[in-house]
């Protein structure tokens, strides 16, 4: 165990050796921290569902920045409470999305490497299939048949979004199946299945777990794009992707409404921009073999 | 080698009967009420109080799955889309209308992706870690960072809004005029490309101005992908003992670098220049759709707020038989360009 420690510690030093680690790793904290306290720096109404900004005026107009509204409104919805209350929704559509999909996945590469031969050849072509239709076009038709809202979206993304991880854990399981310590547990009579799960899996979960997170980023931007084109979350939901989506009505007027294309653009830059570098970096740290 | 065509052509026809399988589902996922409204053209066909029952039987909506299966494979293996109710035309024609526009903003787009990033990233890793390739990877790390709308509705602001330059769209009103009178020949129905054919450099410079926005868009976030590979592939390569072998022979780094580095540099940028084709070509939904340029992939994001389920499905098809051929053509022209995909 002590061993294995020092191993960790050594990494975790390594790690944090690279500044835009650190960078990254930053900045997700400190949008960690917004995400804890956004009822704390907007407190929502009472009874009201937070997630819902509240209308601070009736007119369409944007209104420029002010004391009270200090990133301006939006179709008659206050910038800053959206912008505080988006990252919320992009934690949450971040991680559930990666994490559900990458369960999916492990479970479906798991399967096809087990069985192997016939099994294996439908369910490597199906991946092909899911994989052949673009992820933006397949999201954007599930989720205008399953109808509008984030939770809608979500699903949708999971439909499409489990493959990678599925051929990765595939490749993984079919490569560690000729490895010393699998033959080993094999020679000592254990079942594949439980070979599988307690032996397998845990050595091949880093490269999950940094495909999940390097995958995050990318998830966020695809969920914001579809409340942009206006089949994502509802109108006046919390979501960077719904504010910018204001910025549609306003084409020919955007200096009139700069301030809701800069603000919560620029919250999403910089949250996806964490998550690439603390990707990235998790990735070169535990993994050079995939750089 | 024969055998590894053979193969890929084999799978073919079982990934593309495939997608008609996933594309069907998402049909029958909405069920015969909603998908009713997809065959009506105007509201009176539902006055008669039974009218809905009627329609749903007329059109077989009603009938057992896999009947309706095949009977749609059957329309779209004729060639029958069904009918688009926001461009008020079969979706076939609609799709075939706007195809030209999406694939001339991705024939002018690639040439700068390509040519940018790879300069970008030479200069990167030829300055590896001295100033200037530290700002180009800032700069791609932004790049890397930012979502395709948010880029683009900032390049509408600062060109568009602010100086005037690039306006969104696809002509300019004059320039419409002149492709619907008598005069103009369509050859291609790319105005960029009509342009120099119709021997009419005014409208080639208005189709250009339209198209610098999206260009500039799309160039800007692949730059952060093209340049990341070339620095690495120039790196490994600058390490390679040939280079050294250039350098003892005198030669001189401008030489050692544009002669011999940068050509095998390029391999990797040369593997990844087919996929990164099919992305453009999907990503051309979000470019499209904020600068307003009346392609297949503005079309799709249209019919997905308006709910004009056999537009979009049409569209989804086309998309994905495109990314499949050209996945198809790439993969098999590896093959021959890297004997060890054709070894193994």
């Amino acid at each position: 165990m002590s061993v294995k420690k020092t191993e960790f510690k050594r990494m975790i030093r390594r790690y944090f050796k690279i500044p835009t680690n650190v960078l990254g790793t930053l900045l997700l904290i400190i949008f960690i921290i917004i995400a804890i306290l956004a009822p704390v720096i907007c407190p929502p109404k009472a009874g009201a569902d937070p997630f819902k900004i509240p209308i601070a005026t009736w007119s369409a107009a944007p209104v420029a920045p002010t004391a009270d509204h200090p990133f301006g409104i939006i179709g008659g919805r206050d910038i800053f409470y959206g912008v505080i209350w988006g990252t919320r929704s992009a934690f949450k559509i971040g991680l559930v999305v990666s994490l559900i999909s990458a369960l999916i996945g492990v479970v479906v590469g798991s399967i096809s490497s087990y069985f192997g031969g016939w099994v294996d050849e439908i369910m490597m072509r199906i991946t092909d299939i899911f994989m052949s239709i673009p992820f933006l076009v397949a999201a954007m038709i599930m989720t205008t048949i399953l109808g509008k809202g984030l939770d809608k979206v979500m699903v949708a993304l999971i439909i499409f979004g489990w493959m990678r991880v599925a051929r990765l854990i595939r490749g993984n399981i079919l490569q560690a199946k000729s490895e010393q310590y699998v033959l080993a547990a094999k020679a000592l009579g254990i079942p594949d299945w439980k070979i599988i799960v307690k032996h397998i899996l845990p050595n091949t979960i880093f490269p999950v777990l940094v495909q999940v997170s390097m995958r995050i980023g990318s998830l966020v931007i695809t969920a914001a794009a579809l409340s942009f084109l206006g089949v994502g979350a509802e109108p006046g939901y919390a979501d960077w992707g719904t504010i910018l989506s204001y910025s549609r009505n306003w084409m020919t007027e955007l200096d009139k409404s700069w301030f809701a294309i800069l603000y919560p653009g620029t919250a999403m830059v910089l949250f996806v921009l964490a998550w690439n570098l603390v990707g990235d970096g998790l990735r070169d740290t535990f993994d050079p073999k995939m750089k | 080698m024969t055998a590894y065509i053979i193969r890929r052509l084999l799978i073919l026809p079982i990934i593309l009967i495939g997608i008609t399988l996933i594309i069907f589902s998402m049909i029958w996922m909405l069920g015969p009420d909603r998908l009713l409204a997809s065959y009506i053209k105007s509201p009176e066909a539902l006055k008669t109080p039974d009218a809905k029952e009627r329609l749903i039987a007329k059109y077989g909506l009603d009938q057992p799955t896999v009947v309706q299966y095949f009977k749609w494979l059957g329309n779209i293996l004729q060639g029958d889309f069904g009918y688009s109710n926001i461009a008020k035309k079969p979706v076939q024609e609609a799709i075939a209308e706007r195809i030209p526009y999406t694939l001339e903003l991705a024939m002018w787009a690639i040439i700068p992706v390509i040519v940018g990033g790879v300069w970008l990233g030479v200069l990167s890793g030829t300055h590896h870690n001295q100033p200037l390739d530290h700002g180009i990877r800032i700069f791609s790390l932004i790049g890397w960072s930012m979502p395709d709308f948010v880029f683009g509705l900032l390049i509408l602001l600062l060109f568009y809004t602010i100086l005037g330059w690039f306006p969104p769209g696809y002509l300019s009103y004059e320039s419409e005029a002149v492709l619907r009178s008598g005069e103009w020949h369509r050859y291609t129905n790319m105005a960029t490309i009509d342009s120099i054919l119709n021997g009419n450099f005014k409208i080639f410079i208005d189709a250009f101005r339209h198209l610098i926005g999206p260009i500039l868009t799309i160039a800007y976030l692949w730059w952060a992908y093209v340049l990341r590979i070339t620095r690495s592939s120039m790196l490994e390569v600058l390490k390679k003992d040939y280079i050294r072998t250039a350098r003892a022979k005198g030669l001189s780094e401008k030489v050692v670098i544009n002669k011999h580095a940068r050509k095998n540099a390029l391999i990797p940028v040369v593997t990844v220049a087919g996929g990164m084709l099919v992305s453009l070509l999907a990503g051309v939904v979000i470019v499209e759709s904020v600068f307003n340029r009346p392609g297949l992939g503005r079309f799709t994001a249209q019919a997905a707020t308006q709910l004009d389920y056999f537009s979009i499905l049409g569209s989804a098809l086309v998309f994905s038989v495109i990314l499949v051929l050209v996945n198809l053509i790439v993969d098999i022209s590896y093959a021959f360009i890297d004997p060890r995909i054709r070894l193994s």
